[in-house]
């Protein structure tokens, strides 16, 4: 291997490290904050790729009709609730739930879309997927938010099971690629940029920095890092659980959707794709002990950097070395955390 | 139903349907119901594993191609290595070499993720699935993608199992087989040790159990169960790929369990059958609803599974036993077993325990400060103070669930500082928790049989094949004997979850007796009980004192301490204030301070 290689390699090591960093940064929130271990992130990372392609070819994503089934459920749900504990029956307080999807299907039916800006259909694309997750939140997760990891982790892994096949019928088989944001590329030296990895790079750099100063200065970031670390406590002082559950699950479906878009353009993304995106997001997360945000986003650039090396060594064998590295990370997370038993 | 048509009679009519079943069935049906049998026996490995140890594994079906893999390439058309071609041809050899190989890496692949902590263990089990599927796709040896061919069929005595109604008697042998041990086992001395590892691991090691060890087994188990399956899959398909080992598949494998009843063995099948039969429903019926081809049934079997934990976590089988007859009652307790061996208790008087300046800082705070005592065979000694003496945290030194920072711990000579609490349970010494630590679904007999683990021996292949029986009657005659000792006689049937909180402190007092201890501590044990429960317990403490037993006991009720216990020893700030007898420390000055405050 020449230094040129290396360079490329660390190139393209960083620009998916930086995507799994985002992931690891979800997965560590909403685990520190609700106790579920997120498996679905990895599909709306794929969720968030083939709808912008769908809308770039032109065609309603079928995520919107998804949307517009969940809401109802969740609605639903919501009047069942008010009937069972015997409040009025009103759309009040979730009135939303049947506005928003509407009016979001009215505006796709009629807008041009595969003619629209790149940067509307990336808005359109994150505005159709990234409210599943706070309505994934109402319906799976908080009937059952005082289960044990492991019940959740069932609960998380049957949501996967059911999305990837949902991303089956609603994109098909076939893999699809985005148009990228940018045609430019840089010469850096030896080095040839293209300008999506950069693009790639300065959103994940910028999303952390915003997620920082989220936690660190305004009342929302404070008060879910309050209830990550005392639930009750967070509770007592007024912050509601079920709030902090489906604030958390909107980062995490926009952080999982954003990624998605980001790679659409450098990598062919397939509907069930995302389980392995996430799945590297879960080692870096893994790393960082689903606790700590910093050490999970350098486990993150790590996971990138030893895949792309893999991958030139031994490219059969990537995936299984990625895999492997997982469980003497586990082994020396677990032996330096304290387990107390779950009784 | 009559009374007389039992259990066993609905048995007996299930193994003559099945055994009619291809006689009768069209060959669809047939193979139908081979899938089933297959998946069942996967499944049940996972009952074990999940429903009764409580460890979650999403990668069984790695060891499923482990089995059908092992066995392709010894037997299919795969040209041997000559170091292993002696090997090659026989199915039964394939058998023997995959069950083999599977053991291998599982002890492996267990060492490494059995010591992972709550939720780690399922990502590490997602890991290895991944990392072995990505394994049989990608060498070359093992045919990449394509998979592996010419696998022969299994032969028994010159009968060719070639059609998928023969290998079918060979499949549900294996299920049913799999079925009755899995059931001997958990009805046994190592079934109770399994059982209490979901929830009960402090106790059960402290009761002696070990647990790493139990966990190691049941995870070989259900890793040989699917091993087994996929030596069947193999010589049935007669070629393999490693699609049907992916990790869908293992989530599969694990949804059968959860919806059958993750707890029950006949959950597995019920699981297995409602799965495989959903699928095969459904996967002729969603492409033409939704009008595209894909494995859509995952959507359902998904939603299925978050209904069933929102809704009926126990799964399936405990509702469908509702409508069947009850169970038979109980086995009866053989009293005339020979008595277990019992130690040579120390003589009365002699000092069994000695805490020599025990200390122990956490942090910057010191719990227990130079703390000694010493307790004597035949006395009771009670260790008391005001909340927050670090009497607790004292109990804990001395019982090997934590480690003095400084000082020694001898018991009957030796130094136990620093011991796991299974190997000071094997000295002699047992003891009861503040919060009754009991496995509230199993009978009360059991419970304490788990007290008895250490003077069993039986292990885990007696135990399925129920060569344990004359063993397990003197332990369960041991068990109830305590039970009678303590008096829960009729309670002894119940599940111990149902007990008054008073009557949960006793049976750990029985449950500990059964260890045949020279040594009790006990912590808090009249906490929550009433007075006439009080009395009977004090006359219990007498009765075992006056047979020589030594007795520690952490306690807030003075009424109860003063008229009951030989000496006192009084803590306050982690440091000892007082010793001596009930009267002069009643009177001493520093103990009065503790209690009521400066009297000035």
């Amino acid at each position: 291997m020449d230094f040129q290689i290396a360079l490329f390699l660390v190139q393209d090591g960083a620009t998916n490290g930086a995507i799994y960093a985002m992931l690891a940064l979800a997965l560590v929130l909403v685990f520190s904050v609700t106790r579920v271990i997120f498996i679905p992130q990895g599909e709306f990372v794929a969720y968030g790729a083939l709808t912008l392609a769908s809308l770039q070819s032109g065609q309603i994503p079928g995520t919107l009709w998804l949307l517009v089934v969940v809401s109802t459920i969740a609605v639903l749900a919501e009047l069942w609730r008010c009937w069972r504990n015997g409040l009025p029956i009103g759309l009040h307080g979730f009135g939303w739930l049947v506005g928003y999807p509407l009016i979001l299907a009215l505006l796709l039916w009629y807008l041009p879309l595969a003619s629209l800006p790149a940067f509307v259909q990336v808005l359109v694309a994150l505005a159709v997927v990234v409210p599943l997750g706070p309505l994934m939140y109402r319906l799976v997760y908080q009937p059952i938010a005082e289960a044990s990891v492991l019940i959740l982790l069932i609960v998380s892994v049957a949501i996967h099971v059911v999305l990837v096949g949902l991303g089956l019928l609603f994109f098909g088989a076939e893999g699809l690629r985005t148009a990228p944001f940018t045609d430019a590329s840089f010469e850096m030296g030896p080095l040839l940029i293209n300008g999506q990895q950069v693009w790639v790079i300065l959103v994940s750099i910028g999303l952390i920095v915003g997620l920082w100063r989220f936690f660190s200065r305004t009342l929302y970031g404070k008060a879910l890092r309050a209830t990550a670390m005392n639930r009750t406590g967070a509770r007592l002082m007024g912050f509601s659980p079920v709030f902090a559950g489906k604030l958390t699950f909107l980062l995490a479906a926009f952080i999982g959707t954003l990624s998605g878009v980001l790679i659409a353009p450098i990598t062919t993304i397939y509907y069930d794709t995302g389980f392995l995106i996430g799945l590297k997001g879960f080692v870096a997360a893994i790393v960082g002990g689903l606790i700590s945000f910093p050490i999970a986003a350098a486990g993150a650039v790590l996971v990138g950097l030893l895949e792309s090396f893999a991958s030139f060594y031994a490219s059969a064998y990537k995936e299984v070395i990625v895999f492997t590295l997982i469980i003497p990370v586990l082994l020396w997370r677990s032996l330096t955390s304290h387990h107390i038993e779950e009784e | 139903m009559s009374p007389r048509f039992s259990a066993v009679h609905l048995l007996v009519v299930f193994v003559v349907i099945v055994a009619a079943a291809p006689l009768l069935l069209s060959s669809f049906y047939v193979t139908l119901l081979n899938y089933i049998g297959l998946y069942a026996l996967v499944s049940l490995g996972l009952v074990l594993l999940t429903g009764v140890g409580g460890l979650t594994s999403f990668g069984q079906a790695a060891f499923v191609g482990l089995g059908a893999y092992t066995t392709a390439a010894l037997t299919g058309a795969t040209v041997l290595p000559n170091w292993l071609a002696w090997m090659g041809g026989s199915p039964w050899l394939g058998l023997v070499a995959g069950l083999l190989l599977t053991l291998v890496v599982a002890v492996i692949l267990g060492s490494l993720t059995l010591r992972l902590s709550g939720h780690y263990l399922p990502l590490g089990t997602i890991a290895w699935g991944i990392s072995l599927y990505f394994l049989f796709g990608t060498m070359d040896t093992l045919g990449g993608h394509t998979g592996l061919t010419g696998i022969p069929p299994i032969t028994i005595f010159g009968w060719v199992l070639d059609e998928g109604g023969e290998i079918f008697y060979l499949i549900w042998l294996f299920l049913f087989a799999g079925m009755l041990t899995t059931r001997n086992l958990l009805d046994s001395r190592e079934g109770r040790a399994i059982r209490a590892l979901n929830g009960g691991m402090v106790m059960a090691e402290a009761m002696g159990v070990n647990t790493a060890r139990s966990r190691m087994v049941i995870f070989v188990i259900a890793a040989l169960h699917a091993a087994a399956s996929g030596w069947l899959y193999a010589h049935m398909q007669r070629f393999v790929n490693p699609t049907p080992f992916g990790l869908q598949v293992g989530i599969e494998y694990l949804f059968m369990a959860v919806v059958g009843g993750a707890g029950q063995v006949w959950g597995a099948l019920v699981g297995a059958s409602v799965i495989t039969i959903l699928k095969e429903w459904l996967q002729d019926l969603l492409p033409l609803v939704l009008g595209a081809i894909g494995n859509f049934e995952v959507i359902f079997f998904g939603l299925l599974m978050v209904l069933i934990l929102h809704r009926a976590r126990e799964g399936l089988w405990p509702h469908l036993t509702r409508l069947a007859p009850q169970r038979a009652t109980a086995r009866p307790i053989a009293t005339t077993a020979e008595p277990l061996q019992r130690q040579v208790p120390p003589p009365a008087g002699e000092v069994i325990l000695e805490a020599r300046n025990v200390t122990r800082k956490f942090g910057g705070l010191v719990a227990n400060d130079n703390m000694s005592l010493d307790v004597r065979a035949g006395e009771i000694l009670a260790l008391i103070g005001p909340n927050g003496a670090g009497k607790s945290t004292m109990f804990n030194q001395i019982s090997g669930v934590d480690t003095p920072t400084s000082g020694e711990v001898l018991f009957r000579g030796k130094s136990i500082a620093g011991h796991a609490s299974r190997e000071i349970a094997r000295l002699g010494m047992s003891r009861t928790f503040q919060h009754a630590r009991l496995l509230p679904t199993m009978t009360v007999l059991d419970n304490v049989a788990i007290g008895a683990h250490l003077r069993g021996r039986s292990g885990v292949l007696p135990s399925a094949w129920r060569m344990d029986r004359a063993e397990e009657d003197r332990l369960m005659a041991e068990a109830a004997r305590q039970i009678e000792r303590v008096g829960l006689a009729d309670q002894m049937f119940n599940e111990a979850g149902n007990l008054a909180l008073g009557q949960q402190r006793i049976l750990e007092i029985a449950r500990s007796l059964a260890s045949d201890p020279c040594l009790l501590l006990l912590d808090e044990p009249a906490a929550g009980l009433r007075w006439g429960e009080k009395q009977a317990l004090a006359e219990l403490l007498c009765k075992l004192r006056g047979e020589g037993m030594a007795i520690l006991l952490v306690e807030h009720d003075m009424d109860f301490v003063m008229g009951l216990v030989d000496r006192i020893v009084v803590m306050d700030f982690g440091r000892k204030i007082a010793e001596g007898l009930p009267d002069e420390v009643q009177r001493h000055p520093a103990v009065l301070e503790a209690y009521l405050g400066d009297v000035e």
